[in-house]
Parts: C-alpha cells; structure tokens; sequence
C-alpha cells in the first residue's frame, strides 16, 4: 500500500520535475550567495557556514511544502486518499517519504560541493552531510503537518513558513551546532544523538498529526 | 438501505447533495445524527468502512501527469486491489477509452477523464457507490454505460447512491428517489 503512495509520488515528481529542481537551485544560490557577499575571509566563510547551509535547507524545504497536499487537494485526489483502506497515517508517510526523496535528497547530495566555497574540511563536510541526513526528514516530518493545516486557505504559503519554522528551531541548533562543534576540534556525537532523538519523535508523531490536521481541513 | 438499493438524490443547486454524499462517505461529520454500516457507526468502523466503498466525486479525482492506465493502477492498489497494465487497459477499453489509455490525462478532454474515473467501478469490487454528478460531461453513450454498471452492480447486491440532476433510469425502474428541500 505504502509502495504505491511513494511511486505515485515520485512519478508525479518526475513528470513535474521542474519543480524540485527550482528547490535545488534555490537552495545553491542562496549558500553560493554568501561567499560572494562576504568576500575571501576563509575564517569568517568556515565559522558561517554550517548557520547558513542550514537555514538555506530550511528555507528550501518551504518551497516544496506547499506541493505537499495542495495539488492533490485541487484535483480531487487527496479525497480518494483519505478514502482508502489503510490508516491515514500511513499515507501521509508515503507522501513525505517521497516529498523528502524528491525535494531535500538532493539537497544532501549537493550541500558538499557547496561546503567547499566555505573552505570546509573533509571532516566537517561528512558531519554537515551526516547531520543533513538525519535533519531533513525532520524538516519534511514537521512541514507537512504545517502543509496539512493550511490546506485550501488563500496564502497558506506565507502561512505555512509561520508556522513551521519555528518549529524547525531545534533541527537547525543541532545540525548546525554539530558542524560547528566539529569545525572547532570538538566532538559531534551528543548534537548527533540530540538530532537523532528528534528524528525518531518526529517520525513517531509527525505522521499523526499530519493525519488529524487532513481531516480537519477536508471537512 | 438494503442490497440492491438504488437511490437517487436530486433537489436544486445548493441544496446538499454534495454534502450529504460526503458525510456517507466519513468526509464530513453530520451536524447530527450518524451513518451506520452494517450496523455500526462508521467513526468507529474507521479504515475499515473503506473497504466497502467507493466515492466518486465531481471532482475527478485523476491526477492529470499520469496516463490513464497509471491513474487506474495506482487508485486500484490503493484501494487494496493490484492490477497489472493489461487489466487497467481492459477496462478502460470498457469505457471507451482504448488508444488513449497512455496518454497523460491533462490531454483528454472532460467526458474522457470522467470516464476514466468510470472505470475505477469496473475494478473494485465494493458494496456501496457513492457517485456525485457522474453524469456531467458524459455523452449518450457513456450514460448508457453507467446506467449498465449500476445495474449489474445491483444485481450482484451491491448499493448505489448517486446526486444528479438528470433522471437516471434503470431499464427495470428500480429506483427510490431522495429530492432534498433548501
């Protein structure tokens, strides 16, 4: 059952492909930006760059979650989900499976290159990937019960970003903060299981709660 | 309402047709009252209720990227049924959509997309169909088509609710009639 969400989503996403690629390209011009305005000061570039890298993914998971449940929602589609005989739940993480494969995958793919106009290490550019891994779901997890919530309301997108960034405070401490912790010799591991933990609940509850929120803006 | 049934809710443009299709199929919560399945109330029946229905409404429903076949696919195996290529092409040739099943579906026209929603009938085998303004945009022929599905779907004891403004009459007359007042 969940297989054929995720398919469907991704095929969805191929045929349409232009629109995950304009989150890519927003989240690389954005880092890209940085570097270009601060000028050569590799100190400054090195200590920056895991905030920016960050809060660029975090503005670029806004870009995809407006996609999330509004097109289904506008041809009809979304109703025939809700109508199927497996839980909610279940559906709403298929779709997020597949938002984040097609959205912020790439992101992580990409972030490396991007770390090195920062003048980042190898090392540090494993743990900005590791921490983009573990992030990013998250990310995807919590937006979607902000997509689910302003679902069919004139300007949900700015809506959307009110709501949802707040929420995404922790994941950019954490993620960010293990870069960091890394760039200046220290270990990363406790922002890791920090960021871990939050992955795990947001999975657990996220899905729930995306769930209710469909159900409530449906009626 | 017994096996067999078929009802038909007509009344004027805003008189809740729609509403009421929706609240049988657990969209909407009733102001009052509840909708009971086999005789217990479909809240608590959950996922389950679903297994038992399906809902077409006057919103296709059909993503417009996907072919016709894929569309038929993906909403067959969501609903618990996996079809392959050759059982979605067939009924869709049923329909009167063969040579135009791999098409993506913003490129059919009205009636054909409804008719692809029509073949998602032909591939569940659910008691209960809720069909909002099914008839909208369909040509002689397709009516004639649904006309003939609800009829086998009665014979095999099945359930048929369906809003319309149009008379849709069974060869045999079965039908009860629900006109809602505003």
């Amino acid at each position: 059952m969940l297989r054929w969400v995720v398919w469907r989503d991704l095929i969805l996403a191929w045929r349409r492909r232009a629109d995950a690629l304009s989150t890519l390209f927003f989240f690389v011009i954005v880092v890209s930006l940085f570097p270009l305005g601060i000028g050569p000061e590799t100190e400054l570039l090195r200590s920056i760059a895991p905030g920016v890298v960050w809060v660029a993914a975090l503005l670029a998971s806004m870009l995809s979650l407006g996609r999330l449940f509004a097109n289904d929602y506008q041809d009809g589609t979304l109703e025939q989900l809700m109508m199927t005989p497996q839980p909610l739940y279940l559906i709403v993480l298929g779709k997020v499976v597949a938002q984040w494969l097609t959205s912020e995958l790439p992101l992580v793919c990409i972030a490396p290159l991007l770390g090195v106009q920062f003048g980042l290490s190898n090392q540090t550019l494993g743990v900005l990937v590791v921490t983009l891994l573990l992030g990013t779901p998250v990310l995807s997890l919590i937006g979607s019960i902000g997509a689910a919530l302003t679902l069919g309301l004139r300007s949900s997108s700015v809506l959307v970003s009110i709501l949802v960034l707040p929420l995404y405070i922790p994941v950019l401490i954490f993620g960010a903060g293990a870069v960091e912790a890394t760039i200046i010799g220290m270990p990363a591991t406790s922002h890791l299981y920090l960021l871990s933990a939050v992955f795990v609940l947001a999975l657990i509850f996220a899905p729930w709660a995306t769930a209710a929120a469909l159900k409530i803006s449906m009626e | 309402m017994q096996p067999g049934t078929f009802l038909q809710v007509t009344g004027a443009n805003g008189s809740g047709k729609t509403s009421l299709l929706r609240i049988l199929c657990g969209l909407l919560s009733p102001a009052e009252g509840q909708v009971n399945w086999d005789g217990t109330n479909i809240h608590s029946l959950g996922e389950e209720y679903f297994t038992s229905l399906t809902f077409i409404g006057h919103r296709h429903g059909i993503k417009d990227e996907l072919t016709a076949i894929e569309n038929l696919r993906v909403s067959a195996g969501l609903g618990g049924i996996e079809i392959d290529r050759n059982a979605a092409r067939m009924a869709l040739e049923k329909v009167g959509l063969a040579g135009r099943d791999s098409v993506p579906a913003r490129l059919l026209s009205e009636g054909q997309r409804r008719r692809v929603s029509l073949a998602r009938l032909l591939v569940v085998n659910t008691r209960l169909w809720l069909l909002d303004e099914i008839l909208t945009s369909l040509d002689k022929v397709a009516i004639s088509l649904v006309r003939s599905l609800i009829g086998e779907h009665l014979n095999g004891g099945g359930i048929a609710v369906v809003a319309t403004h149009q008379d849709l009459e069974l060869s045999d007359g079965r039908v009860q009639r629900l006109e809602l007042a505003t």
